[in-house]
Order: C-alpha cells, then sequence, then structure tokens
C-alpha cells in the first residue's frame, strides 16, 4: 500500500523536454490507468516512477517519501515489462525468485513463497520450465508472479497485454484487476488502447504530447471529454467533430450550408464565436430523408449487434452507431440527428472544453491543468 | 518449391566439384605426400595414391623438429589466449555496453583504434616493450616524481611475452559488445527492479546467456592463437619455448641434402592437425563467431 | 546504436575494462608512438640521442625503387587475392545454397582451408606447387621452365596469391552463403513464380541483394592483403620476399628492414604511410557500411 505524488515532474533528453511539468496524486490501493497514444510520455513517466529514468525537474514522492535520488530497488515498486523481460536461462520458479535470492532469503522460505506465487497466478505445475517453453498467456503469468512475490507497494505494468492476441488480452485483463483487488496495492497501468483503459479504472490520466490532458474516473472522461484530443482518443469509433461558427441571433450552429440546432443557452453565450462542436456516434441518430439534417450513406460497417454508418455530412464524414433494424446501402439520402443535449463544445483554437452553465448562460472553461488531482468530482 | 531443373542441378555440381577440388585437393596431396617415401615424393608425374610410410614420416619429423615441446608450447599458448580474451574482453565489453557515463565511448574508440594498428606496423616497438615491461612505467614515475627507479620484467621468452600482446586485441570485445546490443533492455532493468546491482547482474545474467557466445570465441581464438606467426618468432630463442610454426623451418628439407618432402609434409600435417580438428568438430560455433565478430 | 545503458557508474566499468586498456595500452598505443617518434627521428649509428630529422626519412623511403617495387607488389597481391577469394566464395555460396542433397557435405569441406595458419599452408604449398616436384613438374617436363617461382618473381607472386586464395576463399564463402540465406525466400520464390530459372535468379536477385556483403568483403579482404598477419606469414614461409623482391609485400619488407636492415626509422615511416593506408580502409568501411566494422 502507497500513495503516489508527482509534483511538476519533467523530463528531458538533452534539448527536447518529453514531459513538460507533470502534477498527479495516486491514492493508495489505487487503480490507476494512463492512457496516450505512443511518443506522450506515459511510458516515461512510469519508468520514472520506477526509477529507471533520471527526473529531470520536480519530485515523485512514494509514501511521503521523496524517491528521485533512490536506486529502484528502494522504491518498493515491481514492474510488469511489455515484452516481460523474463530472464531467459532460468526456470520459471527461479524467476519469480530471483528477487528473493538477490536479497538474501533463505532458501527454504524462498521456495515456499515461490510456490505460493506460482498457485496465485496459476502456475504451480510449470515451475521447472524455462520461459522460451512457456506460451505467451504463461510468460505473462511469470512476469506478473515475479512482481507479486515481493509485495511491493506499488504495481507498475508497462502495456503488459500488448504482446497477447485479443481473446488472452481479455482474460488476462479479467484477471489484473481481480489480483489488483486481491493485492490491494496501488497499480499504475501504462497503455494505449482505450478499451483496456476504461475497463480497468479506477482513475484514468489521459496524456497526450508530455501534458496532462484529463484525470477523472472513466465515465467522467467519457462523458465530459476535456479536450477534443480526449474526446477523439476515448470512444471507438471516436467522437465526430465538426469546425461550426454559433449564430449569435438563431439558436444554430453553421457549417457550410448546415444549421445545425444547438441550446439556447450555448447561442446566447458563444453567439458569434468559433467552435468545435462534437458528438458521439452513439448518440447521432438516423432518420428518414427529410427529417433532421441531410445526409448521405458514404459506407456501412456491419458489427452484427448493430452497425457503423459513415455518412458524408457537409464536407466532414461522421460515424453513427445504429441499431441492427435499420437498414442503409451507401448512396442513400437519410436525415441525421444530433440531440442538443449530447452536444460537446470545444475551443476552436485550444481544443478545450467549454462548458456552458443551462441556467445562466454563463461560461466556464474546463482546462488541463484544472482537472488535475482534484478533478474527479465534476458532475 | 516444386522445380525441375536439371541443366541447373548438374552444373550446380560440378561447381560443387570443381570447390571440392580446388579447396579439398591440397589436402590430398599434402597426405599423399606425407604417407610416400623420399623416391615417390620426389616422383613425376606425382602419384596421389597415399602410401603405408605416414607413421614413420610423422615420427621422423617429430623428433627433427622436436615437435613434441612445440606443440605443447603452441597448446599453452593458444589455451591462454584464449582463456584471456574469452575473460577479459568480455568484462570491458560489459563496462562498454552497460554504464551511463561518456567513458563508455572513449572505452570503445581505445579498443576500436587497435584495429588500425596490426602488430607489422608496430613490430619493433612492441617487441621493445615486451623486452622492457616497465619502461613506460619507469618514464612515466620520472616524468611525475623525478625519481629514477629500477624495476624491470623482461617478457621475451616467456608465455606471459606470448600471450599477454595477443590477449590485447579487439575481436572478443567486439563479439560480446554485439551480443550484448541484442539483449533487450528490459532484461537489465528488471534485474535491477528485482534488486540486482551491476555485478550481480554481470554474473546471474550476461555470464550464463553468454555462453554461446563464449563457446564461439572460444573456437575462434584457439585457432587464432595457435597460428601465430611473426610474434613467437621475435619472442622466442630459447628452444624450449618456440611454437609449432617456428619449427616449421627446421621440417624443411635441408638445402643441399635429401629432398625428404615426405617428412616435411608429414609434419606440417601435424602442426595443422589441430586447428583443423576445431574447425571440423565445432565449426558451427567457428561459424557462428568468426560471422558474429564482423558484424 | 545505443542500449538504454542502465548502471550509472564511473568506477565500475573503469575497473572492469581496466585490464584490457592497460595491456591496450602497453602493447599498441606506447609502440605506436614509439612508431611516429622514430619516423620523424634518426638514430645515430654509434650511440647519442635521436636527432628530429622532419621529413627526411619519409623522403628517404620514397626515393627508393625498391620501396614503390613493395608497393606495386602489394597492391598486386592484395587485389588479385581480392578478387579471386570473393568469386571462388561467391560462386560456391551461390551452388550451396541451392541447397541440392549433398551440399551440407561440402559446406563443410569448404571451410577448413581457413583453420589452416598461413606460414604452414605456405610451405605445403612450396611442395604442391613446386617446379622440380608435386603438381607442376609434369607441366615443366614438357615445357620447361614454364613454372618457376624459385626463378621468376612473377610466378612467386602468383604462388603467394594461390596460397592467399587458398586460405580466405572459405572465410567469403562464410560470409556469402550467410549472406544469401538471410535473402527472404519469398524473394526467390516470387521470381521463381514470375518464371526465372535457378541461374537467371542468382544474377538477377540474389547478387544484387549481396552488394553489401561483397562491399564489406572487398574492403576486408583488401586491408587483410595489405597488412593481415597471414600475409607476412605466407611471403616468409613460401618465397621469403623473392625471388628479386618479387613477393617483397610492404609488412614482408618493414618487418625485414626493421629486424635484419636495423633501420628503425625508415621501417617506422613506411608503418606510417601504411596506417594511413588502413585508415582510409575502416574509414571507407564506417562511411558506406554502416557499422560493420572489421574487428582483428
Amino acid at each position: 500500500m502507497a500513495d503516489i505524488t508527482i509534483r511538476a515532474v519533467r523530463k528531458s533528453y538533452g534539448k527536447t523536454a518529453t514531459l513538460h511539468g507533470i502534477d498527479l496524486a495516486f491514492a493508495s490501493g489505487e487503480f490507476v490507468v494512463i492512457l496516450g497514444p505512443s511518443g506522450c510520455g506515459k511510458s516515461t513517466l512510469l519508468r520514472m516512477i520506477a526509477g529507471l529514468e533520471d527526473i529531470t525537474g520536480g519530485e515523485i514522492e512514494i509514501n511521503g517519501r521523496v524517491v528521485n535520488a533512490l536506486e529502484p530497488r528502494e522504491r518498493g515498486c515491481a514492474m510488469v515489462f511489455q515484452n516481460y523481460a523474463l530472464y531467459p536461462h532460468m526456470t520459471v520458479a527461479d524467476n519469480i525468485g530471483y528477487a528473493l535470492k538477490v536479497a538474501g532469503v533463505p532458501k527454504a522460505e524462498r521456495r515456499t513463497r515461490i510456490a505460493e506465487t506460482a498457485r496465485i497466478v496459476g502456475l504451480g505445475d510449470y515451475l521447472e520450465r524455462k520461459p522460451a517453453a512457456l506460451s505467451g498467456g504463461q510468460r505473462q503469468r511469470v512476469a506478473m508472479a515475479r512482481a507479486i512475490i515481493r509485495e511491493p507497494g506499488v504495481f507498475l505494468f508497462d502495456e503488459p497485454l500488448s504482446n497477447l492476441d485479443a481473446t488472452l488480452r481479455v482474460t488476462m485483463r479479467a484477471e489484473i484487476r481481480k489480483l489488483h483487488q486481491r493485492l490491494s496495492a496501488t497499480s499504475v497501468f501504462v497503455t494505449h488502447d482505450q478499451v483496456e483503459a476504461m475497463t480497468l479504472a479506477d482513475k484514468l490520466v489521459v496524456m497526450n504530447k508530455g501534458h496532462v490532458e484529463q484525470v477523472g474516473q472513466p465515465l467522467d472522461i467519457y462523458h465530459r471529454p476535456a479536450s477534443t484530443f480526449v474526446a477523439s482518443f476515448i470512444g471507438a469509433p471516436p467522437m465526430n467533430l465538426i469546425d461550426c461558427s454559433i449564430d449569435a441571433t438563431d439558436a444554430v450552429a453553421r457549417h457550410e450550408h448546415l444549421a445545425i440546432p444547438v441550446p439556447a443557452a450555448i447561442s446566447a453565450a458563444l453567439g458569434g464565436r468559433a467552435v468545435t462542436l462534437g458528438i458521439r456516434p452513439e448518440e447521432c441518430r438516423v432518420l428518414p430523408v427529410g427529417q433532421g439534417l441531410p445526409a448521405r450513406v458514404d459506407f456501412v460497417e456491419e458489427l452484427g449487434s448493430g452497425r457503423i454508418v459513415h455518412v458524408a455530412f457537409g464536407s466532414r464524414i461522421f460515424a453513427a452507431a445504429i441499431p441492427a433494424d435499420i437498414r442503409v446501402v451507401p448512396g442513400d439520402l437519410i436525415g441525421l440527428a444530433l440531440p442538443e443535449a449530447q452536444l460537446h463544445v470545444f475551443h476552436r483554437e485550444t481544443g478545450k472544453r467549454i462548458d456552458v452553465t443551462h441556467s445562466t448562460g454563463r461560461l466556464g472553461r474546463h482546462q488541463g491543468q484544472d482537472a488535475a488531482p482534484q478533478a474527479a468530482e465534476a458532475v | 518449391m516444386i522445380q525441375r531443373t536439371p541443366y541447373a542441378d548438374a552444373f550446380t555440381y560440378g561447381l560443387m566439384a570443381l570447390g571440392f577440388l580446388l579447396l579439398i585437393g591440397p589436402f590430398a596431396v599434402i597426405v599423399a605426400g606425407a604417407s610416400q617415401t623420399v623416391q615417390q615424393v620426389n616422383a613425376v608425374p606425382f602419384n596421389f595414391l597415399p602410401q603405408n610410410q605416414l607413421i614413420a614420416n610423422m615420427t621422423a619429423a617429430w623428433t627433427r623438429a622436436d615437435l613434441g615441446t612445440a606443440m605443447l608450447n603452441s597448446f599453452i599458448m593458444a589455451t591462454l589466449v584464449t582463456f584471456g580474451k574469452v575473460a577479459l574482453s568480455a568484462l570491458t565489453a560489459f563496462s562498454i555496453v552497460f554504464f551511463r557515463t561518456p567513458l563508455k565511448h572513449f572505452f570503445f574508440w581505445i579498443v576500436f583504434i587497435t584495429l588500425m594498428l596490426p602488430l607489422e606496423v608496430r613490430v619493433v616497438p612492441t617487441y621493445a616493450v615486451a623486452a622492457d615491461l616497465f619502461e613506460p612505467i619507469r618514464l612515466l614515475i620520472a616524468w611525475v616524481t623525478g625519481i629514477t627507479v629500477s624495476i624491470e620484467w623482461n617478457l621475451l621468452n616467456s608465455y606471459a611475452g606470448l600471450t599477454l600482446p595477443l590477449v590485447a586485441t579487439a575481436t572478443g570485445t567486439f563479439l560480446y559488445r554485439q551480443f550484448f546490443l541484442t539483449l533487450p533492455d528490459e532484461l537489465a532493468e528488471a534485474a535491477r527492479m528485482d534488486g540486482s546491482g551491476p555485478v550481480r547482474f554481470f554474473i546471474d545474467m550476461l555470464l550464463p546467456l553468454s555462453r554461446t557466445n563464449m563457446l564461439a570465441l572460444t573456437t575462434i581464438m584457439f585457432v587464432y592463437g595457435w597460428n601465430q606467426y611473426l610474434w613467437p618468432l621475435l619472442m622466442i630463442t630459447d628452444p624450449a619455448y618456440k611454437t609449432t610454426m617456428m619449427s616449421l623451418v627446421s621440417l624443411l628439407p635441408a638445402e643441399n641434402g635429401t629432398p625428404d618432402w615426405n617428412v616435411t609434409l608429414a609434419g606440417s600435417l601435424i602442426i595443422m592437425l589441430p586447428p583443423l580438428l576445431v574447425v571440423a568438430v565445432l565449426q558451427r560455433w567457428f561459424v557462428r563467431g568468426l560471422v558474429a565478430s564482423e558484424k | 546504436m545505443d542500449k538504454r545503458a542502465v548502471f550509472r557508474s564511473w568506477w565500475l566499468p573503469t575497473a572492469f575494462a581496466l585490464p584490457q586498456l592497460a595491456l591496450i595500452a602497453l602493447f599498441f598505443y606506447w609502440p605506436a608512438v614509439a612508431v611516429v617518434r622514430w619516423a620523424f627521428t634518426l638514430e645515430p649509428p654509434f650511440g647519442g640521442s635521436a636527432e628530429f630529422v622532419g621529413l627526411a626519412n619519409f623522403r628517404e623511403v620514397f626515393a627508393d625503387p625498391l620501396y614503390w617495387n613493395s608497393v606495386l607488389v602489394s597492391l598486386t597481391f592484395a587485389l588479385a587475392g581480392t578478387l579471386s577469394t570473393i568469386f571462388i566464395g561467391l560462386v560456391l555460396a551461390l551452388a550451396v545454397d541451392r541447397q541440392l542433397p549433398g551440399s551440407g557435405a561440402v559446406r563443410f569441406l569448404y571451410i577448413l582451408p581457413y583453420a589452416i595458419a598461413g606460414p604452414a599452408a605456405g610451405m605445403a604449398f612450396r611442395f604442391i606447387l613446386s617446379p622440380e616436384r608435386g603438381l607442376m613438374a609434369s607441366v615443366n617436363a614438357v615445357l620447361p621452365d614454364f613454372w618457376n617461382p624459385a626463378k621468376y618473381g612473377s610466378h612467386a607472386l602468383i604462388l603467394v596469391i594461390v596460397v592467399f586464395a587458398w586460405k580466405w576463399a572459405g572465410y567469403t564463402f562464410i560470409f556469402l552463403l550467410a549472406g544469401l540465406q538471410s535473402v527472404p525466400k519469398s524473394l526467390t520464390e516470387a521470381a521463381a513464380m514470375d518464371g526465372s530459372g535457378p541461374i537467371r535468379r542468382a544474377i538477377d536477385i540474389q547478387i544484387p541483394l549481396l552488394a553489401p556483403t561483397l562491399f564489406f568483403l572487398t574492403v576486408i579482404m583488401m586491408t587483410e592483403g595489405f597488412v593481415g598477419p597471414d600475409t607476412y606469414g605466407i611471403v616468409a614461409r613460401t618465397t621469403d620476399g623473392g625471388p628479386n623482391h618479387g613477393t617483397d609485400v610492404m609488412v614482408y619488407r618493414i618487418v625485414e628492414e626493421a629486424f635484419r636492415g636495423l633501420n628503425y626509422s625508415g621501417a617506422s615511416a613506411q608503418s606510417i604511410v601504411l596506417i594511413g593506408l588502413i585508415m582510409i580502409f575502416t574509414f571507407i568501411q564506417f562511411r558506406f557500411i554502416e557499422r560493420r566494422v572489421h574487428y582483428k
């Protein structure tokens, strides 16, 4: 059990900065997922917590102790690597027990703890095998056992599921989550897969280009993305975004010849402003031609449970998730309805979310920095 | 791939047979000559069939060139070079690859530049160093402190003199370096997370993982050590330390004596045998060592 | 290629590298400094300290026709040696790479000559290609003096090149075969689908893809031919640089000048020239074949 505080942490290699001042706080026992595209600095941040990378600026505190100058072994963290990094010349038992051996734990105690840990991850029958003789999922388990046996305060996971096939990934995802509940250590899990992030996280951190874009509970982030980046990164297919200008007199947002109805509060607060409107495909509705806004079906993806229609909407392609009983074919003219309540408004230049309080029409900004640690309670 | 290419196949076999003649033919001539009498070996045209004199000729060569001593010395020399190299270059490569210090580039270049300084071009001063190993140190002490000391260590006619300069070369270092670079970064990081320091990592991880590379290096270094020619020639004047390559001269027929090339060939066959066996028996490792150290 | 080097310490790597670095300093750098010092100084014949003479030693070396003879001999030796080893290695590698039954065995055999030391091979070839016995005597019986390396410098040069080629063909073979085997099988299969036969494929697909290996081997073999330890050993034990300086390659001349002629300054000046040559080869290698280096 350990809490982690990250204060103004920066990282640069020579002149190129990869992390520009990160502030985060993880509570003890929390499952934190850091999500972002490759190159956003999420792995670097994780490796800095582990002690594998130098901290260029700022402080990392684990359990109230600043660990900047501590060796990895002194930090009480265990890590599961993307490629597992099993020691190829050692048996499963030796792999799991290596940390104890280094720490000088007597052989007999080591053996019982190895057996106990192997049982937890379901590897009891494989202790004498070499990693090369294991399947991908089994290797993954060895890597986890190697972390568990040290009874660490913090578990660090660096994209541990990305080398597994799709089915196994779902199974292991559930197992990691169960393991977390059982061990109640703080877990920090880095991934670029938003499904993994949504399913695993107590607290989700979305990163982009060395900045924290948003912190919060997964559902809050899904429903109230703080920026166009978060909006398009979370959810599949991604949120539809369209550049509009808000009409000052009518309650519509205009994009070329289209006039998209918006809540009156928005046009009152933002009249004349250039914004980016967003709406999730799940919220778009397809109507018979003549109703809603005119659109033409471009192509259709079958999902079985439903389908995704991609429609030409002005000069944009919008995705809309529709139930299986509505049939459309490419070339069909349809009507598209964008429910006003589901519209998200973003600042055109900065991409930041703009919240308009419906009752008063007052303008509020929702920004990344404000969203940091305490923003999780967003309505 | 199903292909019927009878002409190309015949041509290919023709080429392979030609290669066999060119590359293995000389061995056949050596063996045939080494097993013949003086008259037979000098006969024109040459008789390619081996005769029954092989053991007799080998015995004659063995006494004539004192091959017992020479074989033992060559064996000791090759073994020492091999072990020295397998050990020292592992250490150097480790320090070049696994540390975050500007020194590692410096070390790399120090080793790298030795490739441009083959023995033949620095032969006299290298000999001078071996004859008076502490000269540089004496000069250094005299230069720093102004005190003239007289410590001396002469490496001439010693196993140390035969092997030390050869141990210093770059081959092994780069072979290990090449291998270390192929190991995933996460391996060392995982070991670090498990609490292991650099020395522990070297002993617990790198050494066991390097086993096949060590074997490959052992084969090429043994052959390298055995086949040294110029350096032993300079280092050794005492017949007790002479190596096989040096005894080649005494195997030659005397200028105006009997042209007993059968004995000469039998002797050179003995000298060729150990490295030939190493390459034949351990060819897989030998080839791997060659190819890996050249990357 | 740099690793995410993981351990932080300056004294530990220094301690680890120290044994080898100390040996290198003693047996490589200290002598190299001496070579440079000698190249620019002259030791008076009857003792006394060396005198700085600038480029005089170089001028003397360059004025000597025998020096230019050795340059020409070395060049011929290295070029002929390189071309013949690579040609033989390439042909054999292409043949073996077809993996017809039996190619495993010849592959094993082709490598064997590389195990033999240059001087030992040289001595055996003194017999095998002797004018009076061995293989060439029958030819000489019909055409007297057709082949006599003891008499003609050009014949002697051919002899040492043959010894060199015999030993090193197996070496180029190993690399070319490894190169061929790393050509993706799908490429030759695609060419076969396009209807090209084995020889056509060798010329159109395999040899062009071998270009980097061929280039790399050219540099390696040129270096080997100019300064390889085998070159010295082969010449010393086959022809002794003769007859009439016909096989007096540069390394042989340097060692002879130094130990027989006791002309350290002249030998050092020649060494400097040769080191310059090696540096050029190494530079070419570094410049054109990314990071593939000849490690010896």
